[in-house]
């Protein structure tokens, strides 16, 4: 438990404050010395792998897990010393939905509200709200058994924001659900924060930090690996990575300079005549594409595509990632 | 209502929540709120009473059968006997099943959010098991009504009713070392066998289905001993001669014993569960 040292009183800007947290299972270090910080009413995206850390970080911030090092405080309550008192400040959905499989939709939340302390009336008032809110009413008595994914997590959601909880944890709330409920779950998501609510996201996709975090902390193997606005990782990594196929490989040296001229990235070479780079827009293209025309360099195939999470990585450490920790 | 209104109301319970503790009223609130969900759980799925209506059945039946004529001469001769043993026999095992039912519960993430939440720790686990002590009831009810059919009339009904409250009450005392189980250990089925290990012994090696008069001196000491026989004799005195005795004083103390000793070991094992 070194390093236990009570933090002085963290500001009341700061929604979350973690402080060099480290976190040791029996033989392997799950979360090893992450520090970061959420100012209050802004949205922080933990992004990285599976089992980088993410879950941990936030069961740890959530009360439900013991630090074996450092310091977490939640509006300025350390976590571990003051459990009680940051359980009513927080609200957490998981990355399975934590709603009881055997009640209703209106059960589960009748039985969350009371449970904090709503009166039985307040109780039904709020959990008619939020039904409705998040389009449940029809589904509202029937047993979860026959929810879909989308639906178990939005009343997932909603059980999170009974007591309206300054500061909301989401851990993966889109994994596994199709393009479209994803799209939905987005949009509630964006709804709470232009509420006001401060909010930490962990996800495995790029895309999902950059639409709806203001900072965004990539971690790996338990590490803080990059930091930053999303627009900040997009500045290093590139929005979008082109990939060409040439018609003639004596083009490659030539075409390949041109490449790294414009786009400003290193170029990979993946196939015999298949050449990659990052691009931070699709005007790039078009001057890449124009320019190997002016140079008479035929291009039998082009593509722009996100870059995926393994790039990001490559981009951001200079290393590919390993599998496994 | 406006959304002021609606803002301050969530305030002023975030400030009503930000004790440092839970304070002792809230704490029976709030396991009297999930004592409520455990009832609920058994409204949508009746099927978690299943072994409470089937297990006296198939016991009351079967062992009147088999043992009533060799013990007692006639079953209607034994039941007086059979009824209280059963009663004690049924109602230990349904504490078992509360045992294993949590055991699978706790790894629902539902558990996850009750530790989230600004409630008392201890309240998950005091829910779920007052929960179950209509299982409880549920299984004396049915034990009374099978042997009522098959010709049971008791010396004193107040006193089987005083009988059935003092199995019930014991059967939820013992759920604690169960729940202690359940929670403890990996599977369902590992919390079954533990707990049969326990309670094949205890409940047999005892006077709840035979008289231990002829037994082997050495298996006689232990049925002399066994707790589940005091219990058995304290119903049998309630109901049959409708007097008190001293079985059921050492009946209330042991059982109160378990449930001091047990509930804080079980809370504690519970909330180290991550």
């Amino acid at each position: 438990m070194a390093g236990m040292v009570s933090s002085p009183a963290a500001p009341p800007e700061l929604a979350v404050d973690v402080r060099d947290l480290t976190v040791r299972f029996d033989d392997f270090v799950a979360v090893d010395g992450v520090s970061f910080s959420v100012p209050t009413g802004s949205v922080l995206g933990l992004l990285g792998p599976n089992g980088a850390g993410k879950t941990t970080t936030v069961r740890v911030l959530a009360t439900l897990l013991p630090a074996s090092g450092g310091s977490a405080s939640i509006f300025g309550h350390d976590v571990q010393h003051d459990a009680h008192r940051v359980r009513s400040l927080v609200g957490l959905t998981g990355q399975y939905a934590s709603v009881d499989e055997e009640l209703t939709a209106r059960e589960n939340l009748m039985v969350f509200a009371r449970l904090l302390r709503f009166s039985r009336a307040g109780a039904r008032r709020r959990t008619a709200e939020l039904l409705e809110e998040f389009s449940l009413t029809d589904a509202a008595n029937r047993s979860l058994k026959h929810f879909s994914g989308g639906m178990r997590r939005r009343l997932d959601l909603a059980t999170s924001l009974l007591a309206e909880p300054p500061l909301i944890f989401l851990d993966e709330p889109t994994t596994g659900l199709d393009p479209r409920t994803r799209q939905q779950m987005w949009e509630t998501i964006r709804r709470l924060v232009r509420g006001g609510s401060t909010v930490v996201l962990t996800t495995q996709y790029l895309e999902e930090a950059d639409q709806l975090a203001d900072n965004i902390v990539v971690i790996d193997h338990g590490k803080v690996v990059a930091e930053g606005s999303a627009d900040d990782l997009k500045a290093s990594v590139g929005s979008g990575r082109l990939r060409l196929s040439l018609v003639d490989d004596g083009d490659l040296p030539t075409a390949s300079l041109v490449m790294e001229q414009i786009a400003g990235h290193s170029v990979e070479t993946e196939a015999d005549r298949t050449l990659v780079v990052p691009v931070a827009g699709a005007s790039l293209v078009t001057d890449v594409l124009i320019a190997l025309r002016d140079k008479g360099i035929e291009v039998s195939e082009v593509g722009v595509h996100k870059p995926t999470l393994d790039e990001v990585f490559f981009q951001i450490t200079g290393n590919p990632r390993k599998e496994g920790a | 209502m406006t959304a002021a209104t609606a803002q301050s109301r969530a305030q002023r319970r975030q400030r009503d929540n930000l004790t440092r503790r839970p304070s002792v009223a809230s704490t029976a609130a709030t396991s009297l709120t999930l004592a409520a969900r455990g009832l609920l759980k058994i409204r949508h799925n009746p099927f978690r009473l299943f072994d409470v209506v089937a297990l006296p059945i198939v016991s009351t039946a079967m062992f009147a059968g088999i043992f009533g004529g060799a013990i007692a001469g006639s079953v209607s001769n034994y039941l007086p006997n059979l009824v209280p043993g059963v009663l004690v026999q049924v109602a230990v095992t349904a504490a078992v099943n509360t045992g294993v039912q949590l055991c699978e519960d706790v790894d629902q993430g539902v558990f996850d959010r009750f530790r989230s939440m600004p409630i008392a720790r201890i309240a998950p686990l005091i829910g779920a098991l007052t929960a179950d002590v209509v299982r409880y009831i549920v299984a004396a009810a049915m034990v009374v009504l099978v042997g009522t059919l098959m010709g049971y009339t008791p010396h004193s009904w107040p006193g089987l009713l005083l009988g059935c409250l003092l199995v019930i009450y014991t059967a939820f005392a013992l759920s604690w070392v169960f729940a202690f189980l359940g929670v403890r250990m990996p599977s369902a089925p590992a919390v079954q066998g533990a707990s049969m290990f326990v309670l094949m012994p205890m409940t047999f090696i005892s006077n709840a289905l035979v008289p231990t008069t002829n037994m082997p001196s050495w298996i006689k000491w232990l049925a002399d001993i066994n707790p589940v026989s005091h219990l058995v004799t304290a119903v049998r005195q309630l109901a049959n001669q409708g007097s008190v005795g001293m079985d059921i004083i050492w009946s209330l103390v042991g059982a109160t014993l378990i449930m001091l000793i047990m509930a804080p070991i079980a809370v504690h094992a519970y909330i180290r569960k991550t």
